[in-house]
């Protein structure tokens, strides 16, 4: 099941380019939440902070609090552990190129030490299923890169591997940007199935998009949240200026 | 202008291909009328005797060159790794480099006669040890320069991604990125075989050569190269004869080697993969 997002006065830096300054919100559980805003507003950089991704970036800097599930993120468990229950999917697919598309789905839990054939058989038809990929790859699932599908499909491969470590967050960053109407159609069918069982946080340049699959839409502007609401107020009715003139297109 | 480019192009390759396919033409013809089952099967025949082969030459080069990677492959891939994932940009990676870079244009009589004073003085004798030593030193500069620049090329989505799994970075750097450049890295390596497989110079100071059989690594021990150049250098026709065919099997053994680790490590590659 998916569980909550708590974020108090989170501050993100790159260098000395205060990125992110002082977030706070809720996301809640089981519903998908949309982060629109211009290129470079920091929405990337916050779902990497609900993650611990943007620590790995040598000049990366976080303070605050970011609490999934009651649980401190930086302070009470690992970064290796935090990531393995929040999964990301990124905006480029990025299948790994000498790994099958079995391999690669099973990959998350092969590289943390489970073995067992039987178990990984079945997650990996799971999380297939659950992307929405089993059928078009379930004959070569071995036999194929994971590099030789379409870009559509190798994005549900990579929704499908990041599920089968059975995450309760699931992060999408622009998950959509680099494919084409059909395959981003599939990718927000799929965003509708999986809200019942996960967490979704998803950064898109697409106000439709973001109209269409959440509940909530959070809006970003130069490293702040501006406005956060039901996606129904945002595009309806925006209490604030600025998000109003970014809906209707007046700028970004 | 463009057919005069193709021209001057094809002229340039048919220029640099020319040397090597004479050489292999003259190797094969003055090479093979010497080869024969004696010649993998007997040692050396004493000066004035017909006959003898250098089995224990080709032995001694295997013993060597099996050496030379078990010291030199890990070592060059663990630098390269240190170079590429987690030295980047610091001082010591760039003296780590420079000094790779260095070390690969040492000249490699120089690297035989370091080689002497570090290991054949203080154990008192030259040894196959030794001539082991001092190829995989000189192995160890193009297996890491190739798994740095074979790592770096993997690309950062790859390792965001393994890690967005929480994977931790080690079992990432091992299973994903290292995995993903592995065919780059194994080119690397069989590289630097090729190129000390051939190499004389640092084995005259350091494995010595043997007329007779050893295996032993506390021993001199044979090599096909300085058979060759022992053989090439004398009076007799006989060991000319000899040298000659000694040089075509030792290329033929670089190439069947390469071959074989080309062909075993890229059978498992999948349809698709890049």
């Amino acid at each position: 099941m998916g569980v909550s997002i708590e974020v108090n006065s989170l501050n993100a830096w790159y260098g000395t380019n205060h990125t992110l300054q002082d977030i706070t919100l809720h996301i809640p559980a089981n519903e998908a939440t949309a982060l629109i805003g211009p290129s470079g507003c920091g929405k990337s950089t916050f779902v990497r902070c609900l993650n611990r991704m943007h620590e790995t970036n040598p000049i990366g800097k976080v303070t605050g609090e970011v609490k999934v599930g009651g649980v401190d993120i930086y302070s009470d468990i690992s970064a290796v552990e935090v990531r393995r229950r929040i999964g990301m999917v990124f905006q480029r697919p990025n299948p790994f190129p000498t790994m099958s598309i079995y391999d690669n789905v099973a990959s998350g839990l092969r590289l943390n030490g489970y073995r067992n054939r039987r178990v990984l058989d079945e997650v990996v038809e799971r999380s297939l299923k659950h992307a929405a990929l089993w059928d078009e790859v379930k004959d070569d699932l071995k036999k194929k890169s994971g590099a030789s599908l379409s870009g559509g499909q190798q994005q549900r491969l990579c929704i499908a591997r990041a599920l089968a470590v059975d995450p309760e967050v699931l992060l999408m960053d622009e998950p959509a940007s680099a494919l084409d109407p059909v395959s981003t159609a599939k990718i927000e069918d799929l965003i509708f199935q999986l809200k019942v069982q996960y967490t979704i946080v998803i950064v898109t340049h697409n106000m439709q998009q973001a109209a269409r699959v959440a509940e909530r839409t959070g809006f970003f502007l130069n490293g702040k949240m501006i406005e956060f609401d039901s996606t129904h107020k945002i595009f309806t009715n925006p209490s604030d200026k600025r998000t109003e003139d970014y809906i209707t297109g007046r700028f970004g | 202008m463009n057919h005069l480019a193709s021209v001057l192009a094809v002229l340039a390759t048919i220029l640099v291909i020319a040397p090597l396919v004479a050489i292999f033409i003259d190797l094969v013809y003055k090479g093979t009328s010497s080869l024969n089952l004696n010649f993998f099967t007997k040692i050396p025949a004493p000066v004035g005797e017909e006959g003898g082969g250098m089995a224990n030459a080709i032995v001694g080069s295997a013993v060597l060159l099996g050496l030379a990677s078990l010291l030199g492959i890990p070592m060059g891939i663990a630098a390269g790794i240190y170079l590429a994932e987690y030295g980047r940009g610091t001082k010591l990676s760039n003296v780590v480099r420079f000094t790779a870079d260095v070390l690969n244009g040492v000249p490699s009589i120089v690297m035989g006669v370091a080689v002497y004073a570090l290991v054949v003085v203080p154990s008192k004798g030259y040894s196959a040890l030794a001539g082991g030593v001092a190829l995989g030193i000189m192995m160890i500069p193009t297996v890491a320069r190739t798994t740095e620049e074979m790592l770096l090329m993997v690309p950062h989505s790859i390792r965001e991604a393994a890690l967005g799994l929480g994977v931790p970075t080690w079992r990432s750097m091992v299973s994903i990125t290292l995995k993903t450049a592995m065919p780059g890295v194994i080119t690397g390596c069989m590289l630097a075989f090729a190129r000390v497989a051939g190499e004389t110079a640092p084995l005259i100071f350091t494995a010595f050569g043997n007329q007779f059989w050893s295996t032993s690594l506390n021993q001199p021990i044979a090599a096909l190269p300085l058979q060759i150049y022992v053989y090439a250098l004398s009076p007799y026709d006989e060991w000319h004869r000899l040298a000659w065919a000694g040089s075509l099997v030792l290329i033929a053994l670089i190439v069947v080697s390469v071959s074989l680790v080309r062909y075993v490590t890229t059978r498992g590659v999948l349809k698709g993969a890049s």
